[in-house]
């Protein structure tokens, strides 16, 4: 069984749809001579030169608005922000002119761009390299987002991303781009993860553990920890795409369980898991058994400290002790 | 600068000096008598399109805003008139004048600014956000100078696409201050794209004078030099002088990919928008009198035709009177047409859904109830 990192599975994404799609555009600043801030783009301006693999200048609203620009005219720019932290520059592109022009034009127009990076804490960066705008950018309606957790899971949304006909923003993590893990080998087909399905990365019985990228990780561990040292059978719900979003997966879940902790490196303040906790009450009220819990990273900017980062973000810990507050 | 910009700099409201001739230059010469009725009709067209509008404004029958391009019809009328199979057309929230210039008809205009479903974008875009792609006109953009990196990207587009044209990208003067255009300048400058970006200056960014708002040492697209983008000044009342600089600009484009800035001065005659009571105050009645009364671009443009003994007042007056009845009959159709539902309200936002591809069904899109 192949096993890639996740920067490669991302890697191998870009490399195919370069080769099916004439009209796909790697942009970002040092994307192509330098290889890629996180390596992420490696080799392919090597492989497909100046037209498909394009550095751009420190000018986020002025590249990301050129690629959306470019886009209504057919070209499909896949563009990289370095960090997504750094969405903030350009926010009026990102939400005005990706989001809206379709609606605004009563839809003749369509945007079909990829934004992409990494979005996490962890790495004691301090508060503006830390931002996990998933849940932001998922309130407009236009944009699709998403947050792939594996390689494998990396490279098949990419696909789907790109082949997408609207803006879809796809969030990547610094702390997964070193993560190993199976990915199918191009020769047993294309790897394509649809956006809007979830995906259950561990079955269990006895409580619902619901998140999306590097917490998704994190889940996992606290799941074995609970079911060796407290006999809890944790089911891990790896959503995946946040929108589209698969209610139908949440809510299977929850009721079979009875029990749900949301685990999401967001803010909890209106962050994604304060959506699903809505929708289970709203569709799964009666199925349970315990208040819907959430461990969500520390309402505060991202502390730099490297002694006491991690504890602000979701951990197996916290989770665990969340569980036991209500298994 | 070359000498010539300073003459125009030095003419524009001077009409004690004569401007040069640019009736000459080949892209004029070439016109036909018919052309030039014709770009009288479209001028005349867009200033009775507006004042109707304005009318049905002060009735009641549209909410929102409602800038008025009435005093600027010389500038989007005689760029619409250079534009070929590959050349573009985006502008800011004054985007009526683009979207009458390029060919789109009063019906869904009107209708779009009542709000109604047989409007250009359905009743979902409103006055400032205008669309018709199919005739390479890409609105209509509320955010000032949110519009640049879009030009940017239609230059970069037809570029990547091999295609020899040009993206005309329009802007107030107000919108030079706006980091994304300067970021705009930059890559356009350095990537080498086939953009025109035309700041259309009436002097106002909203009420604040362009003295008052903006640092400049002769004129705002001199700050081009800086990014080693040719640039130059356009007297706006000229139709002629328009015609051809536009068209110098247009074919640096489409010979040698290369962006130009474009200044070109004109005036409104009516507030920011009709909700900017306060434009007599920033300004002197006696200097819009004057802009009206000396500086018209239609009057000047008419004058011209007659004095080319190519047009007559009462032929003049029949086109004028013909716009007004198409103006009327597009209030009619306005009126007449249907509000969009609220199941319209969902229509429109992913192009999978509307589409109603396989990616569509997978997942849930809206989180209404």
């Amino acid at each position: 069984m192949r096993e890639i990192e996740y920067r490669d599975a991302l890697n191998e994404a870009f490399d195919e749809e370069l080769a099916r799609d004439e009209n796909v555009v790697i942009m970002g600043e040092e994307v192509a001579q330098y290889n890629g801030a996180y390596k992420v783009t490696k080799g392919l301006w090597e492989k497909w030169g100046d037209k498909r693999v394009v550095d751009t200048p420190i000018s986020e609203a002025g590249f990301i608005g050129m690629g959306i620009g470019a886009s209504m005219l057919g070209i499909r720019p896949v563009m990289e922000l370095m960090f997504w932290s750094f969405h903030s520059v350009a926010f009026d592109q990102l939400v005005n002119n990706a989001a809206c022009v379709r609606y605004m034009s009563g839809g003749l127009i369509n945007v079909p761009i990829v934004m992409r990076g990494p979005a996490n804490g962890g790495t004691n960066v301090g508060a503006t390299h830390c931002h996990t705008p998933e849940g932001l950018f998922a309130a407009f309606p236009g944009l699709k987002v998403c947050s792939p957790a594996t390689p494998s899971d990396a490279k098949g949304l990419m696909k789907a991303a790109i082949r997408d006909n609207d803006p879809v923003y796809v969030m990547e993590n610094t702390l997964l781009y070193g993560n190993k893990g199976h990915v199918p080998d191009p020769s047993e087909g294309d790897h394509v993860v649809p956006l809007g399905k979830a995906d259950i990365k561990r079955e269990g019985s006895d409580i619902s553990l619901i998140a999306h990228g590097r917490s998704v990780l994190h889940c996992l561990e606290a799941a074995e920890t609970l079911q060796s040292e407290h006999g809890i059978n944790a089911e891990v719900v790896d959503l995946r795409s946040i929108r589209p979003l698969d209610q139908e997966a949440i809510i299977k879940s929850v009721k079979k369980t009875n029990r749900a902790v949301l685990v999401d490196e967001s803010k909890p303040f209106c962050g994604v898991s304060a959506q699903i906790t809505t929708l289970i009450q709203e569709h799964a009220f009666d199925y349970l058994d315990a208040p819907i819990k959430r461990v969500c990273t520390i309402d505060a900017p991202a502390i730099y400290s490297k002694h006491i980062e991690d504890e602000q973000l979701p951990n197996a810990r916290r989770i665990i002790e969340k569980v036991l507050t209500i298994a | 600068m070359s000498q010539e910009k300073y003459f125009v700099m030095e003419t524009f409201n001077n009409p004690s000096v004569s401007p040069l001739d640019f009736a000459s230059s080949p892209i004029n010469r070439a016109l036909t008598a018919e052309q030039k009725i014709e770009y009288y009709r479209q001028m005349s067209r867009i200033r009775r399109f507006e004042q109707g509008s304005l009318k049905q404004y002060n009735m009641g029958k549209m909410g929102g805003f409602l800038h008025l391009y009435i005093g600027q019809e010389s500038i989007a009328v005689g760029c619409a008139s250079l534009m070929g199979e590959h050349d573009h057309m985006i502008t800011a929230y004054r985007c009526h004048a683009h979207a009458l210039a390029v060919g789109m008809n009063m019906n869904e205009c009107m209708a779009e600014l009542f709000g109604k479903t047989t409007g250009c974008s359905k009743g979902k875009g409103g006055s400032m956000h205008f669309f018709a792609p199919d005739k390479n006109f890409w609105g209509g953009h509320g955010i000032v100078a949110g519009q640049t990196p879009l030009g940017l990207g239609l230059g970069y587009g037809l570029k990547y696409n091999g295609q020899k044209g040009s993206a005309l990208c329009f802007m107030g003067d107000g919108a030079v201050n706006q980091g994304a255009f300067h970021e705009s300048l930059n890559i356009a400058g350095l990537f080498n794209i086939p953009v025109v970006y035309i700041i259309e200056n009436n002097g106002y960014s909203m009420g604040t004078s362009q003295k008052r708002s903006s640092a400049y040492k002769d004129c705002l697209a001199q700050r081009a030099d800086g990014y080693d983008i040719d640039w130059d000044l356009v007297n706006g009342e000229d139709f002629y002088e328009l015609r051809a600089k536009v068209n110098i600009a247009m074919e640096r484009a489409h010979e040698q990919s290369r962006p130009t800035v474009l200044e070109i001065q004109t005036y409104r005659y009516y507030g920011h928008s009709v909700a900017d009571a306060n434009h007599k105050k920033y300004r002197s009645p006696e200097e819009i009198e004057d802009y009206k009364k000396n500086h018209d671009p239609i009057n000047l443009w008419k004058q011209r035709l007659i004095s080319e003994g190519i047009l007559t007042e009462e032929s003049a007056k029949e086109i004028d009177r013909s716009a007004k009845q198409e103006t009327d009959a597009s209030v009619v159709f306005a009126d007449e047409s249907p509000a969009p539902t609220i199941e319209d309200v969902t229509d429109d936002v992913y192009w999978e859904s509307d589409n109603n591809t396989e990616a569509s069904k997978i997942g849930r899109h809206f989180f209404n109830d």
